[in-house]
C-alpha cells in the first residue's frame, strides 16, 4: 500500500514541504491541509507591497495547476481537530478522518492578542483577509494608530504613509525592534519613519483602547490620547501549538524539535514558525524563528527527514525588512555577538557582531535597496563556517568578503 | 538579425561578479566568471523582479539579493524554490576591451 504523509499548515513551509517531497522522489500520497481557502501563499508581501500596490493580488506559493502536477492533494480551508497517535489519524474539523504514516505540523503563528481589546477598528495582520480589510482604510485623510515598533507595525506603518495616511506608531519599550535588531540600527529605522511624517511615541503603555463605529481612540498610561480610524496591533505572534499539546507533544516555546525536525514521536515534525528547535551553530540554544527564509530551509529539511535523510539542520537564521526605499538583513542572531564592527558602503551600512573569542555570529545591515544583500550574504556563509574573520578587514570596505571566505 | 550592444568595459566588472546593463528600457546582467569568461542574462528575477546585479556570484551561480533564489548564469537554469522559471541568456562577445552583448 502507498504511503501517506500529511503536511498540517498551508504556509510557506508546509508548501515547501511538501514540493520538497516529490522533488526527494517520493512517490507516495502526499495530502497539504490548509486552514485558510486560499491556495498557499506569501505572506511577506502583505505588509509592504500588498498595501500599496494599486491593485491588491495575493502571491501564490504553488497554483493549483503545480500541486496537481506535483501529484499534492491540496485541501483548504479545513481545520484539524486532533491527532491520535496510536492509530496515527487525524481528526478533520468537517467530520472525516485522515490516516497518516508520517505528519509535519506546520502549524504557523497567530498575532498576539492585546487582551480585552476587541471592535471593529481593531485589526491584526496575518491573512489575505486582515491585509484588505487594511488596505481598505489606509488613504489621504486617514489616520491609523499602530502598536507595537516591530516588523508587522514598522513596515505598515511605511507602507500607510505611502498611501497617504497619517501614522502614530506606539512602542511601549524605549526603543524600535528590540527583540533582535541592535540599537543603531534600530535607530536610524527610527529616524527614517520620522523623516517620512510617522510620530512615534516611545516608553508609553497602553491604558485601553475603545474601538466605535467610526473611530477608535488609544489612551497611554501618560494620559495621552491618539484618535485613529484604525487601530493595528503588531505586538508578536504566538506559535500554533494547540493541536501538538493535545496530542500529548512537548512544547517548549513551540512545538519542541531537535535539529532533524522531530518531534519525540518518530512520525511526527514540525517545521517553521510553530517549531523550536537547536542551533547548531549556537551551541543548540533553542530558538524559534518566524520568518521567511527559516520557513523555506525547515519545509526543505522536514521533507528530507520525513523521508529518512537523517540530516541535522545547519543554516544560518536570516531575514530582511522592507521599509521604504531602505532594506534591513541580518544574518545569525545579533545578541550573541560581544564586539561589533561596522563597515560603511556606498548605500548602506554594516554591523559585524562577534563572540568574545572572535568568531562571526551575525552581520546586521541597512541600506537603500538591496546595498547589503551581497556581503549579509557573504557574512552569512562565514558565520556558517564558524570563521574567525580579521576585524580590521571586516571593518574595511575595500576588503572583500568574499576574500575572507577562501581564507 | 544579430544586434550587438556595447554593455561595459572589460573591467566594469570584476572576477567572479556581475553587473547590471540598462539598455532600451530593458534590465540585462553581466557576469565574469572566475575564469574571466563574460556572460549576459536578463537582469531581473524570474520571482519577484529584483535586480540580479546585486546579488552574490560565486562559481556558475547568481543569487537573488532578495530571497536567494538562485540561477545557473551560464544557462540560466533556475536551481530551485523560491525561483522556477529560468532566467534568459544572450550570447555575448569581447572585443577591444569592451563586452557586447546580443540583445
Amino acid at each position: 500500500m502507498s504511503r501517506h504523509f500529511v503536511i498540517v499548515g498551508a504556509g510557506e513551509a508546509g508548501a515547501r514541504a511538501a514540493m520538497g517531497l516529490r522533488e526527494q522522489g517520493f512517490d507516495g500520497d502526499v495530502t497539504l491541509v490548509g486552514g485558510e481557502t486560499h491556495l498557499p501563499y506569501e505572506r511577506p508581501p502583505l505588509s509592504k507591497d500588498g498595501m500599496v500596490a494599486e491593485v491588491f493580488a495575493a502571491k501564490t506559493i504553488a497554483t493549483a495547476e503545480r500541486l496537481a502536477e506535483a501529484g499534492v492533494a491540496f485541501r483548504g480551508g479545513v481545520q484539524v481537530a486532533g491527532i491520535d497517535r496510536a492509530s496515527k489519524r487525524l481528526a478533520m474539523g468537517d467530520g472525516g478522518a485522515l490516516p497518516y504514516d508520517k505528519l509535519l505540523l506546520a502549524t504557523g503563528a497567530s498575532p498576539r492578542r492585546l487582551a480585552g481589546v476587541e471592535g471593529e477598528r481593531i485589526v491584526y495582520l496575518r491573512t489575505i483577509e486582515d491585509a484588505q480589510r487594511l488596505r481598505g482604510v489606509l488613504g489621504a485623510g486617514r489616520h491609523i494608530a499602530i502598536i507595537g515598533g516591530g516588523f508587522i507595525g514598522l513596515e505598515l506603518a511605511a507602507s500607510a504613509r505611502a498611501r497617504g495616511a497619517e501614522v502614530t506608531l506606539i512602542e511601549a519599550l524605549p526603543r524600535l525592534l528590540s527583540r533582535g535588531v541592535p540599537e543603531a540600527i534600530a535607530g536610524r529605522i527610527a529616524a527614517r519613519h520620522l523623516a517620512g511624517g510617522v510620530r512615534l511615541v516611545f516608553g508609553d503603555a497602553i491604558a485601553g483602547i475603545e474601538s466605535g463605529a467610526g473611530s477608535a481612540t488609544v489612551t497611554l498610561a501618560s494620559g495621552m490620547r491618539v484618535e485613529a480610524d484604525l487601530v493595528l496591533i503588531g505586538i508578536g505572534a504566538v506559535p500554533n501549538v494547540g493541536l501538538a499539546e493535545a496530542a500529548g507533544l512537548s512544547i517548549d516555546n513551540g512545538i519542541a524539535v531537535d535539529g532533524q525536525l522531530a518531534t519525540g514521536d518518530a512520525d511526527i515534525f514540525a517545521a517553521g514558525d510553530c517549531a523550536s528547535f537547536p542551533l547548531a551553530i549556537y551551541g543548540g540554544r533553542r530558538v524559534r524563528l518566524e520568518s521567511w527564509r527559516n520557513a523555506q530551509d525547515h519545509g526543505n529539511l522536514a521533507a528530507h527527514n520525513m523521508l529518512g535523510a537523517g540530516e541535522v539542520g545547519a543554516s544560518v537564521p536570516w531575514f530582511w525588512s522592507d521599509q521604504y526605499e531602505l532594506t534591513l538583513q541580518i544574518a545569525g542572531l545579533a545578541d550573541e555577538g560581544a564586539v561589533t564592527v561596522e563597515r560603511e558602503l556606498a548605500e548602506g551600512s554594516i554591523l559585524f557582531h562577534l563572540s568574545a573569542d572572535g568568531r562571526l555570529v551575525a552581520a546586521s545591515g541597512i541600506g537603500v535597496g538591496n546595498a547589503v544583500a551581497k556581503d549579509i550574504r557573504l557574512a552569512e556563509m562565514l558565520i556558517g563556517r564558524g570563521a574567525r574573520p580579521d576585524l580590521a578587514a571586516l571593518g574595511d570596505p575595500g576588503v572583500r568578503l568574499k576574500g575572507l571566505l577562501a581564507a | 538579425m544579430a544586434d550587438w550592444v556595447e554593455a561595459c568595459g572589460t573591467d566594469d566588472v570584476e572576477e567572479e561578479d556581475v553587473i547590471r546593463f540598462d539598455h532600451a528600457g530593458r534590465v540585462f546582467a553581466i557576469y565574469r566568471s572566475p575564469d574571466d569568461e563574460y556572460f549576459a542574462t536578463d537582469g531581473l528575477c524570474t520571482h519577484e523582479h529584483v535586480s540580479l546585479a546585486d546579488g552574490l556570484v560565486m562559481d556558475e551561480i547568481i543569487e537573488c539579493p532578495k530571497h536567494n533564489g538562485r540561477f545557473n548564469y551560464k544557462t540560466g537554469e533556475a536551481k530551485g524554490a523560491p525561483v522556477c522559471v529560468n532566467l534568459r541568456t544572450y550570447r555575448v562577445k569581447v572585443e577591444g576591451g569592451a563586452v557586447f552583448v546580443e540583445v
